[in-house]
């Protein structure tokens, strides 16, 4: 506490809300709630915004996530102190290259990557209902890949124009698949009191069941099922599945995916990524927050929590600076934890949604930097590794987005390449990351090299790129702690590689906090450049 | 852009316009003035700019502008105030296609300006690319990027880059299919002699469309491409597929042209003063240039003045596929020795189809026997009727006799001896995309996809009929017509297309070869009269045929029996120059002027066309290139008041009067057609002396 005096003290000291941590559902909590007259405070302990969604250079990166993977030790069993919840776990950072990486705070790192949004999906919907597009810039994710262990890569024929350029595609395949996707559009588009173009009983089924009738091959089944729909567990073995999509989400999912091209005139594919890094996104939301009168502190951790004399309500939080505020409300970032003396009992056991998912699974998450593209083609693209498709025992989709200096992932003349992929456990997590980085890389050959990836390597090294560096860590998706009396928790990154449940779980959350005020309305900021309508002629 | 339904326009748009459109006429009343007193001030043609920006469809206007910036070019100084001049109307164009860039005056006024020169045509292809990121398929950005990459003279390679880019962007693009088939048509014919390059550019180009044939079957540009590389594919020069009389064959004349003992005779009874004889010439294509120095006729006992060759065609082109002319044979030829006659079609310069391709040279040759010079026997016309009756017709198939009669006179020989064959390319071809098209039909039942095939199963059959004469192996008429039938019921917006398409290839079928058209001939004898007999009769009745074709096949027919058809017009019929009596009964024509082919027939004695349509339509919208006087293709010379005695009047009947007037004919049918009156029989009976019998009802 030595830097008391270099804090200034915050005015006022009491508020409707004060929010801890600055990620994304905190920031969009933040701007929501400063939208309604609110006051909010909002506070990161971090000198940057975004906590676990920020882009961050090299050095920081690393050192962000090993601050979060060692629980902090309360300093005596009367402390109200916030603690902190090791969400890392098994980092694994691997400088391969002889010499240092250059330009090594040139980069925007994602700890939350791979990530993109769809266009049409409803995280661009809030950012241009509230505006914040004007605070950040978009490039199109130029194509996607299906990726095998050899490290070749196909290409995903994902629309019409796509199908019809496609060389791998036998004729029939292209007629087959344009029919699935004229029949989700015909379905999605239907009038109300129009028949079903898809009945009912094949909406419960499994998806993979409706494409099996549909009588697509096993390749372009992978590709809907994994590439375009985006599942996470192998399909294909429905009894052992632990996220079996059905035909309604499937068909909702290809029909997202299908607006989403061509919704923007200067975005090719699909999906587009944040210049800068998808850290950007929470940092927007919190401009628009302050333009409402949120007020902002960064480098500012909090103490403790002040609780009222029962020793069990949530009255307001004591900062280092050693200044005391109240707040109605108390929002935490899943980095945090309240000694388990001040939960409910009842509550310390429930996780945030047990029943929707096996509480074992965790998200492995890779970094890797390379000098040269995966494929010439396309320098921003992502590659998704199907079940199975690396090796016999692979039970998860291993997704990885490369990104180039174009949109600032790194200096020019890099790529960055993230990737992830569901698991039970460490061990599973490292093999499936493992697996997809040699079959996309070629490892500078040195001792400790595990043995299986040499043989193939040898064969393509000068075709794939060298791996320079590479960050392995595995995070957590479930967390112990829910919300109670006036203290809740925003949700956790999640595995997916788009920002929808996130969304979700934050406007639920939203909801429940203040079940009478609005969710972000419209604003009336000038037309967005991204809007649809930039085609005038000049 | 395409395919987006128009809103209705609100209360304040409403306003707004016609707010606009006061402006407008203000402007454009201003605009005249000028205009009518060549006033080209600045004042004056800044008050056509403001016009012409917000309403870019004022021809008128257009007009006036180019006046005013030749009037300004005749002043300029130097080039500096040329270019000036001439950026302004730049400018001022690329105003008026923002308000509207499918606007022709806009687009014709920039190519005029452009035309001039001393303008950037970097400039032009950057703006193109703004217009087409618009809307790719804008057919006027098109064009005038044709306009502009011939004044830039771009290789047409490079544009053929550009289409393909364009295509991949979004296939359904008719106007860049339609680029492309521009390009390779020049990149084809630049190609000397390049006959492998133009079979490899016509077979990857048919593996391009197949992709966007496979993903989407039901966009119809790409198959509008596929049938023209078909056409491509099946293009060949035109040649004389055949003649009347047949090669080879040996023909007996007589006069009254009856049966005269054994000798089979055709009739010629109405030029037989001047005993000249019809030779019909038949072409697989429309051609033009037909004449006395294009086809050579040998013949001994040739008169040897120069032969006039007569187009067949119910059209006022001088495209034919069918031509006529007439051997004359004096009178002091009068032996019964054969003559030998060969006919050479030259391949000279001269007769071309309508795409300019030349005709390859071809030779027929037949003998003739021109019988004794009687002229009193030539004078014997019947007076009978011809009842059509049933009984009357004996088939020829039961009479072997007769077949081998018709054999050996070539009256059945279809086929010419010197076809050239089909390439083994085009053959290929064919082949292969009969194969991927029932690939596709086997996963998709698409109307066009169907379409497709029945065309590409004839264009097989057509190509056979070249390579092996009557073959009759992997002839697919019977599929073609099941695919026709399964149209109509999959899609009765066309069922008048398909049902000609299934007409066509019915008849194809039937003329195929000599066993399949036996069946449907016949010999004509009149129960009641012994003397009235026709032995080259054909009986095409009750096939629900609705057009005509494969006449080439028909020269030879005396007497066609088309009646209880649905023949909706009888063109095609004007080949058959032997044709005496024709039954047209029970179709649906449904009006004289559908039957303005047979005006040519200038053998026909006996026509039915009772129970058709005649008349029960008021306007005949089944046919709008008919001659008329109205639109001054006829009836320039002819005298409306002649018949105005009587309360007959011209102007009420003149479409009978086109299709009679220079007809011969004895008997006519004309019953069950809501045009018939007893006016117009009488008008018939007038403008027809020869008629003795209408209705059934002789007349006196």
């Amino acid at each position: 506490m030595d830097e008391t005096a270099s804090y200034p003290p915050i005015e006022p000291s009491n508020f409707d809300l004060i929010v801890i941590g600055t990620g994304l559902p905190e920031s969009i909590l933040a701007s929501a709630a400063s939208a309604t007259g609110k006051t909010v405070l909002h506070l990161d302990p971090n000198p940057f915004y975004g906590t676990l969604y920020s882009s961050l250079p090299l050095n920081e990166l690393t050192s962000f996530l090993r601050s979060q993977s060692q629980p902090l030790t309360p300093e005596n069993d009367e402390s109200t102190q916030l603690l902190t919840l090791p969400l890392y776990s098994s980092i694994e950072i691997n400088s391969l290259s002889s010499e240092p990486i250059e330009n090594s705070r040139k980069f925007n790192l994602d700890l939350s990557g791979p990530r993109v949004l769809l266009c049409s999906d409803s995280m661009i919907d809030l950012i241009l209902k509230t505006g914040i597009n004007q605070y950040m810039e978009f490039k199109s994710v130029d194509a996607s890949f299906v990726g095998d262990a050899e490290g070749n890569l196909g290409s995903v024929p994902d629309s019409r124009s796509a199908i019809f350029k496609d060389r791998s595609l036998s004729l029939t395949e292209k007629n087959q698949l344009m029919k699935l996707f004229k029949l989700v559009q015909g379905h999605i588009g239907k009038e109300s009191g129009e028949d079903d173009l898809i009945s009912e009983e094949d909406l419960e089924s499994p998806f993979v069941e409706f494409l099996n009738k549909f009588g697509l091959s096993q390749k372009l089944k992978s590709i809907i099922l994994y590439a375009i729909v985006l599942a996470d567990h192998d399909q294909d073995n429905l009894e052992n599945c632990k996220d079996v999509i059905n035909t309604k989400s499937g068909i909702d999912h290809l029909a997202l995916y299908h607006s989403s091209i061509g919704r923007f005139p200067n975005a090719n594919g699909p999906m587009i990524y944040p210049i800068y890094g998808q850290g950007e996104l929470p940092q927007a939301f919190c401009r628009r927050a302050a333009v409402k009168g949120c007020i902002y502190v960064l480098r500012m951790p909090v103490a403790a929590l002040l609780m009222d004399k029962d020793g069990l309500t949530y009255k307001g939080v004591k900062l280092v600076s050693g200044q005391e505020l109240f707040s109605n409300q108390l929002i935490l970032a899943p980095c945090f934890m309240i000694p388990s003396r001040l939960t409910p009992a009842a509550q310390v056991a429930n996780s945030y949604d047990v029943g929707r998912r096996d509480a074992k699974e965790k998200v492995a998450r890779g970094i890797c930097i390379a000098k040269s593209s995966v494929e010439p083609e396309a320098a921003n693209c992502l590659v998704f590794f199907p079940p199975k498709s690396l090796y016999p025992e692979q039970k998860t989709t291993v997704r990885v987005l490369q990104l180039s200096g174009n949109v600032a992932a790194g200096p020019s003349g890099m790529f960055v390449t993230y990737l992830s992929a569901m698991c039970d456990n460490a061990v599973e997590g490292k093999k499936l990351l493992d697996a997809a980085i040699s079959a996309l890389f070629s490892l500078p050959i040195c001792g400790n090299s595990e043995n299986n990836g040499i043989e193939k390597l040898s064969e393509n090294t000068d075709s794939k790129p060298i791996l320079l560096w590479s960050a392995l860590y595995i995070q957590e998706l479930t967390m112990f702690q829910d919300s109670f009396n006036s203290i809740s928790f925003t949700p956790l990154p999640d595995e997916h590689l788009h920002y929808n449940n996130l969304l979700d779980a934050t406007e639920k959350l939203y909801q429940k906090i203040y079940p009478n005020e609005e969710f972000l309305t419209q604003t009336n900021l000038p037309e967005e450049p991204v809007d649809d309508d930039s085609s005038e002629l000049d | 852009m395409h395919g987006r339904p128009r809103k209705a326009p609100t209360q304040e748009e409403q306003e707004a316009s016609s707010l606009k459109a006061v402006k407008l006429r203000e402007l454009q009343s201003q605009l005249l003035n000028f205009h009518r007193n060549k006033i080209y001030t600045k004042e004056a043609v800044d008050i056509s700019t403001k016009l012409l920006e917000s309403n870019p469809e004022y021809y008128t206007g257009w007009n006036y502008r180019k006046l005013s910036v030749q009037n300004l070019l005749e002043s300029a100084l130097d080039s500096d105030s040329v270019q000036s001049i001439l950026d302004e109307e730049l400018r001022l164009v690329e105003n008026a296609l923002k308000q509207n860039f499918k606007s022709y005056g806009a687009w014709h006024h920039r190519k005029w300006i452009l035309s001039k020169g001393h303008s950037s045509t970097d400039k032009e292809l950057r703006l193109l690319g703004k217009f087409q990121k618009l809307d790719a398929r804008n057919f006027h950005a098109w064009n005038y990027r044709r306009f502009i990459t011939a004044l830039k003279e771009i290789p047409d390679e490079k544009e053929l880059q550009y289409t393909t880019d364009m295509i991949y962007d979004n296939f359904s693009n008719y106007s860049a299919w339609h680029n492309r088939s521009v390009l390779l048509s020049h990149l084809m014919e630049a190609r000397e002699g390049g006959h492998s390059g133009k079979e490899n550019v016509l077979g990857e180009e048919f593996e391009f469309v197949r992709s966007a044939l496979f993903t989407d079957p039901d966009d119809q540009s790409g198959w509008f491409y596929h049938l023209w590389l078909l056409y491509q594919t099946l293009k060949r020069e035109p040649l004389l597929i055949t003649s009347w009389p047949s090669t080879g064959s040996n023909i007996q004349l007589s006069v009254n042209g009856y049966l005269d003992g054994q000798s089979l005779l055709p009739v010629l009874h109405f030029q037989s003063k001047a005993r000249k004889y019809p030779i019909i010439l038949c072409f697989n294509e429309a051609v033009e240039g037909v004449s006395s120095s294009t086809v050579t006729v040998e013949c001994e006992y040739h008169a040897g003045d120069d032969l006039i060759w007569i187009p067949l065609s119910a059209n006022k082109l001088d495209f034919a596929q069918a031509w006529l002319t007439y051997l004359n044979f004096p009178d002091e030829v009068n032996s019964l020795k054969p003559y030998s006659v060969k006919i050479t079609v030259a391949h000279v310069p001269g007769i071309t189809s309508l795409s300019g391709a030349p005709c390859s040279t071809t030779h027929t040759s037949f003998t003739v026997c021109v019988p004794l010079n009687d002229l009193k026997h030539a004078e014997v016309q019947t007076m009978e009727r011809i009842s059509w009756k049933e009984e009357n017709f004996r088939a020829r198939a039961t009479q072997p006799q007769d077949a081998n009669l018709l054999h050996s006179l070539g009256y059945l020989k279809i086929t010419m001896e010197n076809k050239p064959s089909a390439s083994d390319w085009s053959m290929e071809t064919i082949f292969t995309e009969i194969a991927h098209c029932r690939e596709l039909l086997s996963a998709t039942n698409c109307k066009i996809g169907k379409l497709t095939l029945a065309r590409l199963l004839m264009a097989h059959n057509t190509l056979i009929s070249y390579s092996r004469p009557n073959d009759g192996a992997e002839i697919h008429y019977d599929e073609i017509l099941a695919l026709y039938r399964d149209l109509m019921k999959m899609d009765p917006k066309h069922l008048c297309y398909y049902e000609d398409e299934y007409s066509l290839a019915l008849l194809k079928q039937l003329t195929s070869n000599t066993e399949s058209l036996l069946k449907y001939s016949y010999e004509y004898q009149e129960s009641t009269s012994p003397s009235m007999k026709s032995s080259l009769c054909l009986r095409l009745n009750g096939l629900s045929l609705s057009r005509l074709g494969s006449m080439e096949c028909l020269l030879w027919v005396q007497m066609l029996d088309l009646s209880h058809n649905k023949l909706r017009s009888v063109e095609g019929l004007e080949a058959l120059q032997l044709l005496s009596y024709l039954n047209l009964s029970n179709n649906k024509i449904c009006s004289f002027t559908a039957l303005e082919p047979i005006r040519m027939l200038k053998a026909l004695q006996v026509l039915d066309v009772s129970y058709n349509e005649i008349g029960a339509h008021s306007v005949d919208s089944s046919r709008y290139l008919c001659s008329s006087p109205m639109n001054h293709a006829v009836g320039n010379d002819w005298n409306f008041e002649e018949f105005a005695n009587g309360g007959i009047k011209l102007n009420d009947h003149w479409d009978a009067f086109l299709v009679f007037k220079d007809l011969n004919l004895i008997q006519l049918e004309i019953m069950g057609n809501p045009v018939v009156n007893d006016q117009l029989k009488a008008f018939l009976f007038k403008i027809m002396p020869a008629l003795k019998w209408l209705d059934g009802e002789k007349c006196n």
